[in-house]
């Protein structure tokens, strides 16, 4: 039984980082129809950026306790920036292009952005430091560690956030209004390009975060860390309902838990046939399985009016 | 817009300036009577094993260059040696085309690969095209299994590491029930088989063998899983960018269990990703510490004055050179088809060990030395095998 909710606590763990990510595609999605494949990199970027300026905050003596929250603040506005330049250099000229030219500019985008990285931190895995005694505490015989703790409330906390920010703000309107139809919005007077730069610079933002948490609970960074954790994201999007924020709140977790209950319990379910090295493949059969039944995700409706 | 063109030309002009430069080194050995020998090394030089692979080409690198400034004459003619470096990526699929690129080149010997997954399907190219190949660092068994004739490895293999893994395990760490993960590679899973039997024989029960990828970073599941068995010792097949950040989520899980590993935990590497995860993790090593090595201890200090610290396989790759090129010497020909025999029957006093090859191409009475993680550094606790 601890063993199950040992499984439970692991998979919302990383289903709160999926979420997060998710939300920066499916925000971009919605308002454009653009799925911006550079996302998982703009992740990376940040868990890089966070421990470069945590290491060096840490090398210059100031303690750990202001160097996280700082070096979080310069990630995430090394981010917002790297969002809207991706946004303004790579998808705005293409705006009005056939959908796959964007398409084509997010995947050299995020090749451009890996061998960057490779290039600054080198190829090799950079060891996040331990800054805070990371307690373990037991729940029902499970553990959970503080920074997991800390994951999942800032994660929850965020979403909440975006939440108010897209449904209770005169911004957030806007946001919904573009997404609506850019069109009608430009005529009742929204600046589309403005709304458009500020959603790419929000869910930079929030993948700046979700790069550290991911750095921070695995204790290690390195240059391709985002490609397949941006894979996953947007598979969590999918099956939440892309261009949905709730549905990749819910598809994050959903992924999570499916991920680390599969990879669990596949040994003695298949009696040792398949075992735990598939963890990875339900992350895909998952995006296979919602593509072919049921395409507009679990709370979607927008992929079917779109498409 | 008319500057396009002019712009291109220059670009085309540029390129072949470089590549006639990048030739002129060779032909100029050429020119002045020397013969070229070039020596291939094949190593992850990207992705999450980029330390070893330099760490390798390193090593090899040196070799080289001490052979260069020895100014070594093979068929009466003073030999210019040649590195020409390739990155397999630690993927078997590209390890293949990197092979078969380094046999176009036409390098007179091999020294690579790093990993057993890379090695063994690039051997079959090597052995197709007569060309010797040392391997510093796979130790897998399926590598010299193979029957080829040109296949050679400086290093003990995973049987014997296995072997000593598996009774220590169970013997002086006094292990009952063992969890077994491993990477589903050539070398984790074959380290991984030859660990169980060992410890299995030894008396210890295996009480799950889980399974990870060479890329991944989450663990957390298959710990949870492992945990359910109540392991007291928990053994991982594979190399340091996995077994690192396992430790950490071993501990952050509050999983109370010995963790060994092979040789590929044997890194500082290991260290820095594990953090204080770190302190009292066991892994074995192929020969004998490095200050007991013969050379060791000068090649050490050479070896970091010049690059980085050591990461783990530099000295056999130096050790894998130099075997060949005495080989070289011996047969006075650096014609692959000529040295193959003299390499096969060779007795060279290395810097790690004293080097012959038995039948099969492994290394003749190899070595196992056990190690832990002490005030963070790799202690060694005793060697077992006949030296």
């Amino acid at each position: 039984m601890e063993i199950f909710l040992q499984q439970i606590i692991n998979g919302l763990v990383q289903g709160s980082v999926y979420a997060l990510v998710a939300l920066g595609y499916t925000m971009v999605y919605g308002i454009l129809g653009l799925i911006n494949f550079a996302h998982g990199e703009v992740v990376m970027t940040g868990a890089m950026l966070a421990l470069s300026a945590l290491t060096a905050l840490i090398g210059w003596g100031v303690s750990p306790l202001l160097a996280l929250p700082v070096s979080l603040m310069l990630a995430m506005a090394g981010c917002m920036a790297l969002g809207y330049g991706i946004e303004r250099i790579a998808y705005r000229p293409l705006r009005h292009a056939p959908r796959l030219a964007p398409l084509i500019t997010a995947i050299g985008v995020s090749i451009v952005l890996q061998n960057l990285a490779m290039m600054i931190w080198g190829r090799e895995y950079h060891a996040f430091p331990q800054l805070i005694i990371n307690r373990p505490h037991l729940i029902f015989g499970a553990i959970i560690n503080d920074i997991q703790i800390i994951i999942v409330v800032m994660a929850i906390g965020l979403m909440a956030g975006l939440m108010v920010v897209v449904h209770r703000t005169r911004l957030g309107r806007a946001m919904r209004a573009v997404a609506e139809n850019q069109h009608a919005a430009q005529l009742m007077g929204v600046d589309v390009n403005r709304v458009i730069s500020i959603t790419f610079m929000i869910g930079s933002a929030l993948a700046a975060v979700a790069g550290l948490m991911v750095s921070a609970n695995y204790g290690l960074a390195h240059y391709y860390m985002g490609f397949l954790l941006g894979l996953k994201a947007f598979t969590a999007a999918v099956l939440g309902g892309i261009g949905n924020l709730r549905g990749a709140m819910l598809g994050g977790l959903l992924l999570g838990l499916i991920e680390s209950l599969g990879a669990g319990y596949i040994g003695d379910i298949t009696g040792g046939f398949m075992g735990s090295q598939y963890q990875d493949v339900f992350a895909f059969l998952v995006l296979i399985a919602v593509l072919v039944f049921r395409p507009s995700g679990l709370l979607g409706e927008r992929l079917a009016e779109r498409a | 817009m008319s500057a396009r063109p002019v712009l291109s030309l220059l670009l085309a002009a540029l390129v072949l300036l470089f590549s006639a430069c990048g030739k002129s080194a060779s032909d100029q050995a050429a020119a002045s009577g020397d013969l070229v020998v070039r020596i291939g090394s094949a190593a992850p030089l990207t992705g999450p094993l980029a330390h070893m692979g330099k760490d390798n080409e390193n090593g090899t690198r040196m070799a080289i260059d001490d052979a260069n400034a020895k100014g070594i004459v093979i068929g009466g003619k003073k030999v210019h040696f040649e590195l020409i470096s390739e990155d397999d990526q630690a993927d078997p699929k590209t390890a293949t085309i990197v092979a078969q690129k380094l046999v176009d080149e036409k390098v007179n010997g091999i020294i690579g690969h790093l990993n057993s997954g890379t090695t063994i399907p690039a051997a079959k190219i090597y052995s197709d095209n007569g060309i010797p190949q040392i391997s510093p660092s796979a130790t897998a068994v399926a590598y010299t299994n193979q029957g080829f004739k040109t296949a050679f490895r400086v290093m003990a293999n995973d049987a014997q590491q296995g072997d000593v893994l598996g009774a220590y395990a169970v013997k002086n760490l006094g292990a009952k029930r063992i969890a077994v993960i491993d990477d589903r590679t050539a070398y984790g899973q074959g380290l991984a088989d030859e660990f169980i039997k060992a410890a299995t024989a030894a008396g210890g029960e295996i009480v799950a063998h889980e399974y990870t990828s060479d890329k991944s970073v989450d663990f957390t599941a298959v710990l949870t899983a492992v945990k359910g068995k109540q392991p007291d010792l928990l053994f991982y097949g594979g190399m340091d960018a996995q077994g690192g950040p396992m430790a950490r989520q071993i501990k952050a899980l509050a999983l109370n269990v010995k963790y060994m590993m092979g040789d590929g935990g044997h890194t500082p590497e290991f260290i820095k990703l594990a953090g204080d995860a770190a302190l009292g993790v066991y892994a074995s090593l192929p020969g004998v510490p490095l200050d007991k090595m013969p050379g060791g201890k000068a090649f050490s200090e050479r070896f970091v004055a010049k690059y980085q610290p050591i990461q783990l396989y530099a000295p056999y790759c130096y050790d894998a050179v130099n075997v060949m090129i005495a080989a070289m010497q011996k047969a006075d020909s650096a014609e692959p088809a000529r040295y193959l025999p003299m390499l096969a029957g060779i007795s060279y006093d290395g810097i790690t060990a004293k080097i012959q090859f038995d039948a099969k191409g492994d290394l003749k009475g190899g070595t196992v030395t056990l190690y832990q993680v002490q005030k963070g550094q790799w202690q060694p606790l005793e060697t077992v095998g006949a030296q």
